[in-house]
């Protein structure tokens, strides 16, 4: 037997916790049903990292390997296994989402402390996690899809987890809703795979996608746009991310941070071979998608007061610029970006987090200043989170993002240039939220809108528990760039790791040593002109009343406008389709039946009950049948 | 005179005329089911006759599937008609309407 084959225990652990939690879960209280579930994602972890030594010892060639468990829907020329497709990228992927979430696991021992659903809520996130590795495990579309549609119950039963408050039960609908447009477009997909390729094995389909016929290829990925829009927030489907910022916050570092969101992005990859055989104009619509996206999102979150929504709507631009290097073919710089955001975002929610957690659940920046006084560890952490998505070398982001851009400027100027307003974007607002937040005066007790705070407001840093995790995700959102800096070729070790997924398929990159140390000065700074803007802003001014304009505040009215739609004509338009589903459709159904029922009404009668009424007409009848048989007979 | 299958052939129908028009015309439920014995009957002659006409043993299989089926015909319509004629003594077949749903 090969180690590799010890895949099945990644999902299994979770799983475990999962069914120990429902059967326990109220037994076992608080904090140990905390514990039994950090326990489960942390033996996942484990377990990714022995399934990931193990293939370091294998050759390049032998690294993909496939586990099947049974087969799930043999159907004539339909054969869908449950099995386990592991290989370098989905390795990768298991080995940050199951490592982040055992960190937030354990910090949210801490943050949902004194909750009455405590057990429930690590309940959830056992299942999250399940699904969340059967779906970058599965070893066929459908098995994805399986943890595709287990993630997205999974974030609606987490959104809408304080389901007391007004809005989280609204956000996760919306969540939901919004979902199910994307996942109509993996469905699509899905069926447009098995009509051209007949199979559903990624194995296969990365074998057999040469033969694809370019508009087939070009159909099945945009449809896979769609499904990733959906899934990582991606325009015209992001709307749902900043509102799902209602579920407790551990839920939104890993689900809509760190893991989920980025699924999009693992599909898109995972299916490089048909995006490979797509024409350009295609998979420029990705990138474009992807650029406009971050450039949207990240003029909304410079307008944002909620100390989550700018993380929320830095998220969603982010994940454009991972989006833009898919349709780049930059899958590994994309890969890259995943990983290094997965730190640094889930190290800013949690930090976040420990913020709201320690001023009392006051989530309004406005109300906030001078914390890292109060709040040395999570301040202190913050700031490297800070300075890693803001792209200040040698911290993570910078080398991940950069990565991106120099690919941008190589292939296609104008992406280049919305990359690059963006990078100012994003050092402009997370310097905001830090000065906001951290630096300046304290003002916990401002009024808003001359409205006091509910209750005074006395900050304290959190528990060792929940700080704990943030140093150990600071240490990784510091030092996650060097898995892949170009400054030598020996030391892209994500490159090599990740070369037989993609093959010859992604594009590599042209620049020389100089070229790139000119394009990273000339990144950093992009990151320090925006770092300096903020000071300007929100350490001169001390922050008197909005600088930005309202289009941004309300992320350029995009939300507002799909509800009027929908509230308006949409709402017409689902009221004649009931109507025409009532009258049309019922009506035939129900037309035939009364109909029906009224012959037989009529036919009633005949049956008397008396034996001369039914013999009289057989006996006539077979007169007849012997009078015709007569008269043709011939003697 | 030689009896010849033509012979069978008129018995048959006549025994099944008398059968059928028994049926019609009577009102006694025992009688009447006598009578589509009779028609039962009648029709087992015709292929006994045209059985031994052709030298076909396949006639004379069917009348042995017929008479079973009647066997069973009677069984369960005379355990009904009994059954009526104690409740109600002299009941006609019109007077089984009652049966009716």
């Amino acid at each position: 037997m090969r180690v590799l084959d010890l895949v099945w225990l990644i999902p299994a652990f979770p799983l475990l916790g999962f069914v120990t939690l429902l059967v326990l879960g109220r037994r076992l209280g608080e904090p140990m049903a905390g514990w039994v579930a950090t326990g489960a994602a942390g033996g996942s972890f484990a377990a990714t990292v022995l399934v990931y030594f193990a293939m370091l010892g294998e050759d390049a060639e032998e690294r993909t390997h496939e586990l099947v468990l049974f087969d799930w829907v043999p159907a004539g020329g339909l054969e869908v296994e449950a099995g386990f497709l592991a290989d370098p990228l989905s390795i990768t992927m298991c080995l940050f989402v199951t490592g982040v979430a055992s960190l937030i696991h354990m910090y949210a021992i801490g943050y949902m402390h004194g909750d009455e659903k405590f057990s429930k809520f690590f309940l959830y996130l056992n299942l999250f996690l399940f699904s969340m590795t059967i779906l970058v495990l599965g070893n066929n579309m459908v098995l994805t899809f399986l943890g595709w549609e287990g993630v997205g119950a999974c974030s609606y039963f987490l959104i809408s987890f304080w389901f007391h408050k007004d809005e989280a039960p609204a956000a996760g609908k919306k969540a939901f809703v919004t979902n199910r447009v994307g996942d109509f477009g993996y469905m699509l997909a899905m069926f447009l795979v098995f009509q051209f390729l007949g199979t559903l094995q990624y194995v296969e389909i990365t074998e057999k996608a040469g033969n694809l016929a370019s508009t087939s290829a070009a159909a099945i990925t945009l449809l896979l746009l769609l499904a990733a829009a959906g899934k990582s927030a991606q325009i015209p489907l992001f709307v749902w991310l900043p509102d799902a910022m209602a579920g407790p916050t551990p839920v939104s570092a890993m689900v809509h941070a760190a893991t989920m969101v980025t699924s999009g992005v693992y599909l898109t990859a995972r299916m490089n071979a048909v995006l490979f055989q797509a024409p350009d104009w295609s998979t420029d619509i990705i990138a474009w998608v992807g650029a406009i996206t971050a450039l949207i999102a990240a003029t909304a979150a410079v307008a944002q007061n909620d100390i989550k929504r700018v993380l929320a709507y830095s998220t969603i631009s982010q994940l454009g610029y991972m989006f833009l290097a898919i349709g780049l073919g930059a899958y590994v710089a994309a890969i890259f970006h995943v990983i290094t955001h997965a730190f640094f975002k889930a190290l800013l929610f949690l930090g976040s987090g420990s913020v709201i957690h320690g001023m009392h659940d006051e989530q309004d920046m406005r109300r906030m200043g001078g914390l890292l006084k109060v709040m040395p560890f999570t301040g202190a952490t913050f700031i490297v989170g800070w300075l890693a998505i803001a792209g200040v070398p040698p911290f993570s982001g910078f080398w991940s993002k950069d990565e991106i851009l120099l690919f941008a400027w190589e292939q296609n100027i104008p992406l280049a240039i919305i990359g690059f307003v963006v990078a100012i974007l994003t050092a402009y607002y997370m310097s905001r939220q830090v000065f906001m937040v951290f630096f300046g005066e304290p003002r916990w007790d401002a009024e808003i809108d001359g409205e006091p705070p509910e209750h005074e407001i006395h900050p304290h840093e959190s528990s060792p528990l929940m700080w704990l995790p943030l140093v150990a995700l600071a240490g990784l959102a510091f030092a996650g760039g060097f898995i892949n800096t170009p400054i030598t070729k020996d030391l892209l070790f994500l490159e090599h790791f990740l070369e037989p997924v993609f093959e010859e398929r992604q594009i590599f990159l042209e620049a020389k040593g100089g070229e790139k140390l000119i394009f990273g000065t000339f990144a950093t700074l992009t990151a320090v002109v925006g770092i300096v803007m903020a000071a300007q802003v929100y350490l001169r001014r001390k922050g008197k009343g909005a600088v930005e304009p309202e289009l941004f505040e309300n992320a350029w009215y995009i939300d507002d406008t799909y509800a009027k739609v929908t509230g308006g004509p949409g709402r017409q338009l689902f009221d004649a389709a009931s109507t025409a589903d009532q009258r049309v459709i019922d009506g035939t159904v129900n037309g035939v039946g009364t109909l029906v029922r009224q012959l037989g009404q009529q036919g009633r009668g005949t049956a008397t009950g008396l034996v001369r009424n039914y013999a009289i007409p057989i006996a006539i009848g077979a007169v007849v049948l012997g009078g015709w048989f007569l008269t043709r007979a011939s003697f | 005179m030689e009896v010849t299958t033509g012979w069978y052939l008129v018995l048959g129908a006549l025994i099944f005329t008398i059968g059928g028009v028994g049926l019609l015309l009577r009102r006694n439920p025992i009688v009447m089911l006598m009578c589509v014995e009779l028609m039962l009957n009648g029709v087992n002659v015709t292929f006994v006759g045209l059985a031994t006409e052709f030298g076909d043993i396949n006639g004379q299989t069917v009348v042995f599937f017929v008479l079973v089926v009647a066997a069973a015909e009677v069984v369960v319509g005379l355990g009904i008609l009994v059954a009526v004629l104690r409740r109600r003594p002299g009941a006609t077949a019109d007077d089984l309407v009652e049966l009716k749903g």
